[in-house]
This record gives C-alpha cells, structure tokens and sequence, in this order.
C-alpha cells in the first residue's frame, strides 16, 4: 500500500510541476501571430518552392497578409496555384485579385550534340554550376546549356527533365507552374519563365549566346548570330536584338511566324502550333528554309537540318561571315 | 584532341577506400595467426563462415533487395565486417548461429541505413551484441585456448568472468585464479577468437598507424582512460583487478584498435576522437565493473557510436587563426 | 625545423625542370595581351587598331579601383582590340599586337649590370610604389593581385615583417627556385626596395626544404655581404602543401595566424610578396621595366625537354610547347598553373598571362579522376585541411544547398588548396562542391551587405 502511495504521490507531484513549467512557458514563449496568415498557408500549395520571391509558403502568406493590410495584393503571385489560388487568398483577406497571364518555362538553348561540338571533356562533380566555373565548360559557346542538370534538380514539381539524345533539357507544360527555381538554379541564365501565350502557342528565340556572330557559328550551327533578320521582318516590332541576341517580347508577339521562316540559323521556334497545311510545303520550292518546320524542334531535328543546308548549315554558312 | 577539363586539384594522393579496408584487414593478420594458433580449426571455421556469409549478404542484398547495379563487395568493408565479426565469437560457435548474426551486421547493421559510410553503428559490433543478447549460452560459453577442435571444446571461465566473480564477492582470491599479465598479453587465454593475444593485436594497431589508416587518438584515450578508472577502482578496492590485467583481457584491445576506430561509426575530429576515446574508456569500465554483463567494450562503443553525430555537430576543428573569446 | 601548424598534405614533387637553366623563349608572331591578367577591374584599352606599339607601351590603363596597367611585350601593329579566349576560358577583351621586329621603349634600361640599393640613391618610399603601380606589376605567385596596393597598408596597420615567399610548394613548378639560383642579388636588391617602401625593418625568405642550392646561395650571399643586405633572413622550411598560401607561409615563418576574412595579412603585421614579384619590382624600380616577360615552368611526365622559358607576356603557350619538345600525343590535360590549384585550359592559343607561373602537360591516364564511391566519414579531409575546415561537412551542405550551414562552418575561409580532394579514398569531387557554396555564400554576403548600406 505504502510503495503504492508513494509512487502515487511522488508521480503526481511530478506530473504537477512539469504542467506547471510547461504552462509558464507556454505562456511566456507564446509567439502572437495574424490567424490569417495560418488560413491563408492553407490554401497555398506547400511546396515551397520560393517561387513567389519568398522562403516557402508560410513566408508568402506573411507577405500577403501585410500587403492586404496596406489595401493591394498587386505584385503578389503564387506561380504554382496561379490565379485560382490568388483569388481563395483575397477571399480570405477581403481583397479582389488581379488577373495575371499564366507562365512557362522554357529552355533558351537548341545546342544538341550534334549542332554544338563538344571541344573538351567536363571531369568532375555533375554540376552546371562547377561546369560553368571552367570557362565556356565542354562545348565552346559560353551561353548555352551545360547539360549537367542542375535545373532538373531545382524543380520540385518533376516538370523538367534531362533528354539523353539532346543532351538539353525539356520542360514538361502540363507539370510546369512557372515557379522560376530552375531559372534561378541555372549558372547562364538559359531558362527563361515566359507568358504561355494564345493557346499555349510560342515563338521563341531558342538561343542565348551574347557573343559575335562568327564567333557563335563557329561554336554551334543553330545559333542566334544577331543578323537582324527576324527584326526587320517583324510587323510587329516584338523583336530586339541586345548584345547580340535576338528577343521575342512575348506580350507583343502575334504568333505570324514570319520571323521563324526568315532566321538563317533556325534558332526561332515556334512551339504547339498544329503542322502547317500543304500550301505551306508547296511553297518550299522557293524558299527551302522555310519548309517543314516541326512543331517541336527536338522531335523532328534531323530532318531539319536536311530541308535547310542552303541556308542553315554551318558549312555553308562560316566563310561569308568571316569575310563581313 | 579534346583536352578533359575539371577544377583543381588535378592530381590525387593515391589513396582508396579499398587500399584502407584492406589496409585493417592486413593489420588483422598477426591477430589471425594466433587465433589459428590457439583454436586450430574453429576459428578457421568460424572465421570462414563470418567473413563468406558477410560478403554473400552484401552481394545479395544489394542486388536484389536494393536492386544496385554497382558491385560493392570489392571495396572490402564486407570482408572486414565479416572478419571483426568472427573475432568477436567464439571458436565453438555453430555455424548457422554465426550466419545469422552475419546477416544482422550486413542488413540490419549497415545496408539498412543505405551501405558503406551511412551506417550510424558498427556493423560487426550490432551482428555481435545481436547474438549476445539472443544466444547468450553458446556465446558465452568460451572454450580455453590451445584446443584445435571445432566441436565439443573444453570450456572455462575467461579472466573477465574472474574479475566479475571477484567484484561481486568482493573477493581477491579470485583474481588469484587470473592468468599472468604476460600470459595476456601473448595469447594464453580462453576468450573470443580476436581478443585472446594482445600483442598482436598491438602490433596490427602499429601498422595502421604507420600507414596512417587511423590516428592514434582513439586507440590512445581508450587505453588511458581504461587504464587510469581501473587503477583508481584498484587502489581504492584491491577486489578490483590490477589495471594491467584489465587492458589486456576480454575485448578491450580489440575494441580499442579496430571496432572503435572504424571510420564511418567515430566522431570527424581530433578533438572529438578523444573524447569519444575517454567515453568509450568510462563506459567500458563502469559497465565491466558494475553492470550485468563481464564484458563492456561492445556496449561502451555502440553507445558511443550514437553520440557521434552529436560530437561531430558539437566539436569543431581549431579552425586557422581562430580567435579565442 | 618550421612549417605551419594545421593540416597539409604531401602531394608527389615531380620537380622535372628544376636543373634547367632559364632560357629566352623566343618572340612570338603574334602576341595577346588580355585585359583581365589581374584581380579586380579590367585594364581599359588606349590602342585601336593599327597603332604602332614597341616593348613597353602602354596598351591598357588601369581600371576603376582595384587594377593595375597592361604594357605590351613585343614591338609591332595592333592587329585587333577584341574579345579573345584567355586561360578563364571565356572570350574576354584583349590587344592583339602582329609583331614586327623586336624595338624597346628608350626609357628602359636593357642592361645586365646590377643595379644595387645604394646606386638609386635617395629614392623615396613614395616613389617606389608608383613606379611599382606604373609598372602594373601582381603577385606572380598565381593571385594575381595588385602588388602596389599590397605595398599600401590601410591606417591603423604597420608592416612589422616582409615574407617573401619563395617555397614553390606547387609540385612540378621550378620558376621561382630557378630565378633564386639565376638572380639571387636581384631578388636581394628588391627585397630592399620592399623594405623601403613600406618601412619595415625585417624580411624574411621562406624557401622549403626541398631546394637546399638555393637555402645555400642565399643564406651564403647573406653572410657575405651582411653590410650591404641587413635585416634579411633565409628562413627553410619543412617540406609541406600549401605552405605556399600567404596564410600558412606567415603562420610557418612568424609563427602568427591571420584571423578569418574580411581580416588581412597586414592585420598581423605581415606582409607577403612572391619570388618572382620581388624580381620584377628589382627590374621596374631600377631598370624602368614595365611587367613585360616572366619565367614560366613549362613540364610534364611525357614533355620531351621540360623547361623553364623566360617568356614575353602574351606569348602563345602553343609556341612554349613547341620549344619543349612538342605536345605529346598522350596528353590529356593541359594545366595553366601547377597541379593542385591551376586551371585547366581548353586551348593551347590562350597567351602567358602575368600569373602564368607554369604548364604543366598532364597525360590521359593521369588526368582522369577517380571513380567516386561514398564517402566513408575517414575524417582524412578534416585533417588534411590547412584552414582547420570541415571538407567533407561543406560539401554535404552544398548538396543539400543549405548555404546557412556552409556559413556558420565558416567555408568562405578556404583558400581552395585541394588538399582535401587529394586526400580523399573515396575521389569525391570535394572542393569542387565547396568551390559552389563557397561562391553561393559570398553572393549572400554581398547581398546582405548591399541591403544594410541601403538600409542606412
């Protein structure tokens, strides 16, 4: 009975005296935070991502509770959720969203292994960013994509993924929510997160080398080599050459493909529009460059580089230039 | 020629995870010897079996359970766990009780938490204390050295065994009993395969040393620390054994060398090796001294084997220039 | 015998060249002249195309802030000022001078005759630093760094001790041991200068064990002509990598240890100079001569003639190559710099730089690196590491990109050595990890930096 009581007692008292201490804490460590913040967490997607500019979901919802709170949600995205999550934020917040166009990203770079020679051989750790740290890596264009992955990596959504015959990686829309993270994760800047456009139809500049024409020939044979053609052919003038490089503004693009026709480098790609119809293919005999043009250039590249020899092939192209 | 490219260094010292495994299992050898020496066929049984179902159990494992294309039984840990393993049994074990406590080092011990350099626990150590725990008859039930059979060996009482009836009875006849100090340390002793000559295994320690395979702060802190607790229990209570005796018998040597040393289950640092070292020491003693069981090297280091991370995260390297607050 | 206290490794010496004498390489056809042969702000071109240039023109003036001049090594036109490869890999701006004869700057004296301190007179400590700055000399060792503003300590600091570092302890490399044994009152002379100009009254040479003709020569000439040499001393050292680093060189000789960045050696009261620097602020304070050749080690196990050149900056390393013997066909890696820490280059039409301190032709074999297996927590790394660093943890972190962790563990202290990749059994590609959070974390700082002067 006595060991009993005792037991009783003295596991009692400690049970009291820890309630007692954890009360205290509790109510001198009690963090106060906006209850909104926590509702607003909840409809976010939790994938932290740190797409939206801020570290993870929590981090966001903090931002747009403060921002409700200076009366405008502009500027504050969810990339993942998009707009349908914007708007179950300003429900809860008492605010109305903005209307923002959905993004994709995309891979500014169409140096296949068979389009850029590899000039030396990378040894070391697998990374874009170690690669990058050697100059212009294995391939001699120091723009374009180094093939180590570092973008697959970043993403947290299985939405990019390496293509082993490419050696360049492929983004997969439908899994894509535009969050930036394998933008952000690539050493050169060769992803871009651009508007998806009329019924997810692009046209896209696929380059990203800044350096001289002749010297971008030499290094890979679908690259920009800033020869203003697709600038002058533009109605539009969507198109801008800067360092070097042309630039499709996406928000003045009308999608005429014209520029995509005109460029000597195939290096304007125009993505998700369906094939072109037979008028199009009888129209070849005059202008053979603009012929069968794939819809996706990886897919379809052999037969690229067969139907344009006059006019996109490195052969036939290097001498002229070097002459300019 | 397409040059290759890589950031420097461009040049590598030499060294291989095999050259290091091998390395111990070389510095093995002097211990091997004896133990063919002083139990004849049993522990070329034994030893076989431990070192063969260990290579098989992380062959098949890895190939069909984690479905790893990469061969990983070259690299020689499997051969070295199976080695340790064997040295901590005795040399009348049955066999199919020694493939079970293989593959408890190999799967649970080590693959389980992803192979080679991910396991938090000495994987010999873990298929040790396993059978210990779950066949403590037959694992303590060690045969007196100088018996070349397998079955049917005569067994006896093992200097630790003596040393634990004299605390308990607080008596110092027993330690009479005690083999000589010198007798310990050449082999003539009953006891597991490994731990019956310390001599060799000292000399095994040499050579790792001299090969820089390990450095001499955990072998060194264990001893001490051993030394210095049992001289002090010895001093106070004279039914204590003498510290010389404590050092020599049961696993302590072989702990101390090869089990506490391995490289992925010991803290990173110099300074955390020794106190890793000192605490291995303590917890030997005071487990030998008043626990349950004779032996206490294989708990003191499984212990301590947990405290690692907590030591690597804790102690720090003196880093260059470091300025004292 | 003194080394420095932490870490270190042994890496093979293969020093293949060390008896060859120093020869004149010959005048290229055509020599590059890179803007970016230095840490800091590019040189900023004053030639355009078709201008004639001799040895010793001005062909690019110091940037903003940090930066030193570019002068051209060999006489002709300027056939182009444009982006050229250079040894980072990358096309960067540069001179490219056709040369056409071989015509000096009257201003320079040609001469051997050797010009001692007392000769110059009563030449001001101020004086020596601007034809030091006007000459655009950098530390040769490799660094790169601007060898005038070294010579500038910030207020508060006294130079209390000059270093030079003559230790090498790059393996193959035999430059700085050959320029001891071939100009050794020279190097004295300069080291007098360095003393004069940031007026400190102790200099130190650090020579490691490994090169006793030298340690003899110097310590000889020391004791002969003690009158005219006073306060310096031969200091030999332990034979250890990287003793070389301007950290454990001042550790190994003086025994003291410059705390973490932003601190710098001056804070310790050291200040430390290359071998090769030494000799070139000789040749610009008493000779007028800009920074327009080096010596460069040019080595490898299949080099027919391993040599040491006396090479005019911008020649082409093709053209060292060919004076050596030739590219062998085994070659697999073509190393700017020494083993442990050079870079490796894509071409051989990239030009001698003013930190080109050697070629080294690695073969095929050798130049491969290991299969990675994983890492066995050996703690080789952790006591390898010459910065008391974490090598293994860092690089644990930088896969997991948690850069907070690479911060708190203090990883933009590496001096990026090797020796932790060197060591490791398990060939992980460890500094090449810690090179990333290294740079990731530096950004971070940068940043949080900027954001606080913003703040402000």
């Amino acid at each position: 009975m006595n060991v009993i009581l005792i037991a009783v007692i003295v596991l009692g008292a400690i049970g009291l005296v820890s309630a007692l201490i954890l009360f205290l804490a509790a109510k001198k460590f009690a963090v106060h935070e906006d209850e909104r913040i926590g509702k607003v967490a909840e409809v976010l997607p939790q994938a932290n991502c740190g797409g939206c500019g801020f570290p993870g979901c929590s981090g966001f919802a903090g931002a747009c509770v403060k921002a409700a709170d200076k009366g405008s949600l502009e500027g504050l995205l969810c990339p993942v959720g998009g707009q349908p999550v914007m708007e179950k934020v300003a429900d809860i917040l008492g605010m109305k969203a903005e209307a923002s166009a959905p993004k994709v990203a995309v891979v500014r770079c169409n140096g296949t292994c068979e389009s850029r020679p590899r000039i030396a051989e990378f040894d070391g750790a697998q990374s874009c960013r170690v690669q990058q740290m050697l100059g212009s890596g294995e391939t001699a264009c120091a723009y374009g994509c180094l093939g180590c992955g570092d973008c697959v990596a970043a993403c947290q959504f299985d939405a990019i993924h390496m293509n082993p015959e490419t050696g360049l990686p492929e983004v997969d829309e439908e899994k894509c929510t535009a969050c930036g993270a394998c933008s952000k994760a690539c050493p050169r800047g060769v992803i871009e997160i651009r508007l998806k456009g009329l019924k997810n139809r692009r046209v896209v500049v696929l380059c990203n080398n800044k350096d001289k024409g002749a010297v971008t020939r030499k290094a890979c044979s679908v690259g920009c080599i800033a020869c203003q053609k697709c600038v002058k052919v533009c109605k539009f003038e969507a198109i801008t050459v800067d360092a070097n490089l042309a630039h499709i503004d996406a928000e003045k693009c009308k999608l005429c493909r014209k520029c995509e026709d005109e460029c000597p480098q195939n290096a304007i790609h125009a993505f998700n529009f369906p094939p072109r119809k037979p008028k199009a293919e009888a129209s070849a005999a005059e202008k053979p460059a603009a012929a069968a043009k794939p819809a996706v250039p990886a897919a379809e590249k052999p037969a690229v580089n067969e139907a344009t020899v006059p006019a996109g092939s490195p052969t036939a192209n290097v001498e002229p230039a070097k002459e300019q | 020629m397409k040059p290759i490219i890589s950031l420097s260094p461009h040049v590598h010292g030499g060294d291989s995870v095999q050259k290091n495994m091998y390395g111990v299992c070389i510095a093995l050898i002097p211990a091997l010897i004896a133990s063919l020496y002083f139990f004849g066929l049993g522990s070329a049984i034994v030893l076989a079996t431990s070192v063969a179902a260990c290579v098989f159990f992380e062959w098949a494992i890895t190939r069909f359970i984690l479905g790893r294309e990469r061969l990983t039984i070259c690299d020689g840990s499997a051969v070295l766990t199976g080695l340790l393993l064997g040295f901590n049994l005795p040399s009348n074990l049955p066999i199919w009780i020694i493939i079970i406590g293989a593959l408890v080092a190999i799967g649970i011990g080590k693959l389980t938490f992803g192979g080679l350099g991910c396991n938090p626990f000495n994987p010999a150590l873990v298929g040790r204390v396993f059978l210990l725990i779950s066949f403590p008859v037959q694992m303590t039930s060690w045969p007196l050295s100088g018996q070349m059979g397998y079955v049917d060996a005569e067994t006896g009482a093992t200097p630790l065994a003596l040393m634990k009836l004299a605390i308990k009875e607080g008596d110092t006849s027993y330690l009479d009993q005690l083999p000589s100090a010198f007798d310990m340390l050449v082999g003539q002793t009953g006891g597991s395969l490994g731990e019956v000559s310390a001599l060799c295994l000292l000399i095994g320690c040499c050579f790792m040393l001299w090969k820089k395979i390990i450095t001499w702060h955990i072998p060194v802190s264990i001893l001490a620390t051993v030394f210095v607790l049992a001289g002090i229990f010895h001093l106070i209570d004279p039914s204590y054994a003498n510290p010389v005796q404590v050092i020599l018998s049961g696993g302590l040597m072989l702990g101390a060398c090869f089990m506490a040393t391995d490289y992925v289950t010991s803290p990173m640092t110099a300074r955390g090796q020794l106190i890793y070292g000192c605490a291995i020491g303590v917890l030997t003693v005071l487990i030998r001294d008043f626990g349950s069981y004779p032996e206490g090297m294989s708990f003191a280091i499984l212990i301590m084997n947990g405290f690692t991370p907590l030591i690597n995260t804790y102690v720090k390297p003196k880093r260059f220039g470091e300025v004292k607050k | 015998m003194k080394t420095f206290k932490i870490g270190g490794v042994h890496p093979a010496e293969n020093k293949l060249s060390a008896a060859e004498p120093i020869r004149t390489a010959a005048i290229p056809k055509q020599a590059v002249f890179s803007m970016f042969q230095h840490i800091g702000a590019p040189a900023v071109p004053v030639v355009k195309k078709g201008d004639e240039v001799k040895v010793g023109t001005l062909l690019g003036e110091a940037g903003k802030g940090l930066s030193v001049p570019v002068f051209s090594s060999v006489s002709g036109k300027v056939n182009k000022v444009d982006a050229v490869l250079d040894s980072s890999g990358t096309r960067r701006m540069a001179v490219v001078v056709d040369v056409e004869g071989d015509e000096w700057l009257e201003s320079i004296d040609r001469s051997d005759k050797l010009v001692t301190f007392k000769d110059l007179g009563t030449i001001t400590a101020e004086e020596v630093v601007s034809r030091i700055k006007a000459a655009g000399i950098v530390g040769m060792g490799g660094a790169t760094f601007p060898t005038g503003v070294k010579l500038m300590p910030p207020p508060g600091t006294k130079a209390e001790a000059i270093i030079v570092n003559a230790v090498e302890c790059e393996p193959y490399l035999t430059a700085d041991h050959r320029l001891m044994l071939e100009k050794p009152e020279q190097i004295l002379v300069g080291i007098q200068l360095i003393k004069h100009a940031v007026n400190c009254p102790k200099a130190y040479i650090g020579i490691e064990m490994n090169k006793p003709d030298a340690i003899q020569l110097l310590t000889n000439l020391l004791k002969e002509k003690a009158a005219q040499y006073p306060g310096i001393e031969v200091v030999p050292l332990k034979v250890k990598y990287p003793q070389g680093g301007e950290k454990q060189l001042i550790d190994a000789v003086i025994g003291r240890q410059v705390p973490a960045p932003p601190a710098l050696p001056i804070n310790v009261g050291a200040i430390v100079q290359n071998v090769g620097t030494v000799y070139a602020i000789y040749e610009a304070v008493t000779k007028n001569k800009p920074l327009i050749e080096r010596i460069i080690t040019v080595t490898g196990k299949s080099v027919a003639k391993p040599s040491n050149f006396l090479a005019r900056i911008g020649t082409p390393m093709q053209q060292l190559i060919d004076e050596a013997g030739g590219l062998p066909a085994d070659t697999g890696k073509i190393i700017g710099g020494g083993p442990m820490m050079g870079r490796a280059l894509m071409s051989l039409e990239v030009p001698v730089t003013k930190g080109s301190s050697g070629l080294l032709l690695m073969t095929e074999k050798e130049s491969r690196r290991g299969e990675v297996s994983p890492c066995i927590r050996c703690a080789k790394c952790v006591s390898a590491c010459p910065m008391g660093l974490e090598p293994y943890l860092l690089a644990s972190y930088t896969r997991l990109k948690d850069w907070d962790g690479c911060e708190k563990n203090d990883v933009t202290s590496c001096i990026e050595c090797g020796s932790c990749a060197f060591t490791c059994p398990s060939n992980r590609p460890l500094l090449d990890n810690i090179r990333v959070a290294k740079q990731t974390v530096m950004g971070i700082i940068k940043a949080r930096h900027m954001e606080a002067i913003g703040k402000k």
